[in-house]
């Protein structure tokens, strides 16, 4: 695991994002940088130039050229037929895409936010999910649900929900969360030729950020495994897991802790479900701390399992109790200052790697 | 067939050859009652509601053909529907349906069958009109009444069976159950529990088949997709988005409500601001037709043009079958709320009886012909009862397969296989 690990950081460089990474072995490729929305919208245009049962459908992926242009130019390229705009009406749209999966297209659903997905959740739960164990494997389900999912910036209750928990929860959905570019292009291409449905849950925020990739992340046969875990940054104090934009913020807080001689591990899950649970436990066994962070709702959520499949599995190696850094208990509120109270932020991961080493940290104001 | 009365016009006004022409569904509609059905006791209710089918009965009967093609057939009464095969072909799905439903609340009440179990008596004209002028590439998609389609669809009624009773050999190996009957080999695409889930799933199938011709340029797919739901569906949301995307995008699907007039114990009548849903349809840009679905060869006739129209490329038609369902609405169900009177009055119109003496009264088929089906129907049935009996309930193992169709969930790998059988992967060594 340590070694796949090892080589994947050969062909990364984090120099323009966090300056001091160590365990990093020079490896001189020029690499170039690419936002994570046109490592999406590469992804989308290579995996249906390479596949003609791929189409996309959604609200605004056509003329709009995508609600956060995600999709841009793919109308052109592919015309009507394959870039459908969709009324707005998820569940009608989510079922059709359902529909002609069982047939062996391959749909790519654009849900605006995840939080629209909930109008569309009984085809994605029981008319996707549930089918090919239903109809015992005579009908599978290749289909691809992605779009923005999380808290964005100021947008309030309703559009800021984090679905990953809700979705890694079912059997029969595999749910995958990408950070850099890398993994958007690896993990989108994996998603749509996987013969299983998939959850894609995106980050808004982090559509307009570079990141450096290598020639082989830009080559068009290129995908990441499912349920597969990469440790970002290794160390031997203390793990962080994180998926999406938290592993940006676990990765400044590894640089934090470092001067003041603290080593955190951190591994960017990108598969919630199926859980990359032998990465964690192997990482645990060698911190013997472990923090999980997620910008959700705490209660059933993706940090409780992973809390629970290492209190299951490695109970012994443990030197401090787990921990779980969350969103506030709170649906969303509007106001700036109660927003960025209401998700993790780098000082909150900060005390809490400092408190699994019982190293003497201010608790912060807690309701 | 009855002759056209002035509100049967109207029921077929909106429906017309030329597919672009307006639907008339602004001109008033004669009201067979006052719709103030609606409050006071249900006992009011029921004798209401039950004139208002007699009425409903009488305008209703509608011939999706033009007037001047319903006026020949008034004429020439002498002119069959059927040939003596196709008769008898319907005569014996229509008993299989019954005697195989009929098997199941026994096998049921002996404990055999367990969960939720819906059954289709009295209804079978609309599942045998409409399958049986399907293709096997066709596909069908049902609700959670699904046993009939099953069976009319073509899947083995000792695959069926099994499945009720939750043994490995049914169509689905017993993990879906009565309510989630799939075959891939028959295009039966379930057996959904959500009402009006299977909506937007055959709305799916119709658009592949129309993506199948126009991208992957598969120039004869002409499939058709029969979506079956009933008239507790019509008011819900997802109907009404799959009425506007299948006409919108002119999908070849056929929609067909087998309007029963209850769901478990709600009344149609106080559950829809308007009872009449083949008025939906035109409302959304197709046709919407209303026929007697008690009667399989008035159902055939309007399905042959259904069909036709969607497998022209024409697009979708909203059909509405008024049938009944002569047991309760599950196994489970005591069916304390129909009235006696609307049941007998059903009853009397069983489909399989009228089409019983239709064959007879035009020679198509003897009473011992008839006979001989049935005898051979019940062999079936009791054939698959003992097949399913004797067959062995799933093995352990079997629990945890088929959640994926990807063995080991790790996805696939760049080579196109699935990762876990790349050995260099599942060592650890594997580059990724």
């Amino acid at each position: 695991m340590l070694a796949i690990a090892r080589q994947r950081m050969l062909g990364q460089s984090f120099k323009k994002i966090l300056p001091a990474v160590s365990v990093l072995r020079s490896y001189s490729s020029a690499a170039k940088q690419i936002t994570v929305r046109e490592a999406l919208n590469s992804a989308l245009d290579e995996e249906m130039s390479a596949d003609p049962k791929v189409f996309l459908m959604g609200e605004e992926v056509g003329e709009y050229q995508g609600a956060y242009k995600i999709t841009k130019g793919l109308l052109e390229k592919y015309g009507p037929e394959r870039v459908l705009d969709t009324p707005i009406t998820e569940a009608g749209f989510t079922g059709i895409g359902v529909g002609a999966a069982y047939y062996g297209l391959k749909p790519v659903v654009e849900f605006m936010t995840f939080n629209f997905s909930m109008q569309a959740i009984d085809h994605i739960i029981n008319s996707a999910a549930k089918s090919n164990y239903m109809s015992a494997g005579q009908i599978s389900v290749p289909i691809v649900f992605r779009g923005p999912n999380g808290a964005a910036a100021g947008v309030g209750a309703q559009h800021s929900q984090c679905y990953a928990a809700w979705y890694a929860s079912c059997p029969g959905l595999k749910v995958l969360s990408p950070y850099n570019s890398e993994d958007a292009r690896g993990l989108l291409k994996a998603a749509i030729r996987d013969p299983d449905p998939v959850v894609f849950l995106e980050n808004e925020l982090l559509y307009g950020e570079s990141f450096p990739v290598s020639d082989e992340v830009l080559d068009s046969s290129f995908c990441l495994p499912i349920g597969k875990a990469k440790i970002e940054r290794e160390g031997k104090d203390v793990t962080i897991t994180a998926f999406s934009k938290m592993v940006g913020y676990a990765l400044k807080v590894s640089e934090m802790l470092e001067r003041d001689g603290i080593y955190a591990e951190v591994i960017n899950l990108r598969s919630i479900r199926p859980l990359d649970r032998s990465t964690i436990n192997t990482s645990v066994r060698k911190t013997n701390r472990l923090i999980t962070v997620e910008e959700g709702f705490p209660q059933h959520g993706v940090g409780a399992e992973i809390c629970a499949s290492v209190v299951e599995e490695s109970f012994s190696y443990l030197d401090a109790p787990v921990e779980r850094i969350a969103g506030a208990d709170v649906p969303m509120p509007y106001a700036a200052n109660l927003e960025r109270m209401a998700v993790p932020q780098v000082e909150d991961i900060v005390r809490a790697a400092k408190r699994a080493c019982y190293r003497s940290v201010p608790l912060a104001a807690t309701a | 067939m009855n002759s056209a009365s002035c509100a049967a016009k109207i029921s077929t006004q909106p429906f017309s050859l030329n597919p672009t022409s307006p639907a008339s569904h602004d001109r008033p509609l004669v009201s067979p009652k006052p719709t103030s059905l609606f409050l006071g006791s249900t006992r009011k209710l029921r004798l209401s509601s039950s004139s208002k089918l007699n009425l409903h009965r009488r305008s209703g009967t509608v011939v999706a053909v033009s007037d001047v093609v319903k006026q020949k057939k008034s004429k020439s009464t002498h002119s069959l529907l059927i040939t003596k095969e196709e008769g008898l072909e319907l005569y014996e799905d229509m008993i299989l349906g019954r005697a195989f439903e009929d098997m199941c609340a026994q096998m049921y009440y002996r404990g055999k069958m367990f969960g939720f179990v819906h059954l289709y008596n009295g209804q079978e004209a609309v599942s045998t009109g409409f399958i049986k002028l399907l293709k096997q590439q066709d596909s069908v998609v049902s609700t959670y009444r699904d046993h009939v389609h099953a069976l009319s669809k073509g899947v083995p009624a000792r695959a069926v069976m099994s499945e009720l009773f939750g043994k490995t050999t049914g169509c689905c190996r017993g993990q879906g159950g009565s309510m989630h009957m799939f075959s891939r080999e028959h295009n039966l695409l379930g057996g959904f529990a959500f009402i009006g889930e299977g909506i937007p799933v055959a709305t799916g199938a119709a658009f592949t088949s129309k993506y199948k011709r126009e991208v992957l340029k598969e120039a004869d797919c002409d499939h058709v997709t029969l979506a079956f739901f009933g008239d507790g569906t019509c008011n819900n949301g997802q109907f009404f988005e799959c009425l506007n995307m299948a006409a919108l995008w002119k999908l070849p699907i056929v929609f067909v409500v087998e309007n029963n007039l209850w769901a478990i114990g709600m009344s149609h009548l106080r559950a829809t601001s308007d009872p009449q849903i083949y008025k939906k349809g035109p409302a959304f840009g197709m046709p919407g037709i209303h026929v007697d679905g008690m009667d399989v060869l008035k159902v055939r006739e309007v399905a042959k043009e259904a069909i036709g129209r969607a497998r022209r490329g024409e697009g979708p038609t909203l059909v509405e079958c008024e049938t009944y369902r002569f047991r309760g609405h599950s196994l489970a169900d005591p069916d304390e709320l129909r009235d006696p009177a609307e049941k007998a009055h059903y009853a009397a119109r069983d489909p399989i009886t009228a089409l019983k003496k239709y064959l007879i009264e035009n020679s198509l088929a003897s009473e011992a012909d008839l006979k001989a089906i049935d005898k051979k129907i019940d062999e079936v049935v009791e054939d698959a009862v003992e097949f399913a009996d004797e067959s062995p309930v799933p093995s352990q193992s079997q629990l945890l397969e088929n959640v994926f169709a990807d063995p080991k969930g790790f996805g696939i790998g760049p080579d196109g296989r699935y990762r876990c059988e790349d050995p260099k992967f599942t060592e650890g060594t594997a580059h990724v």
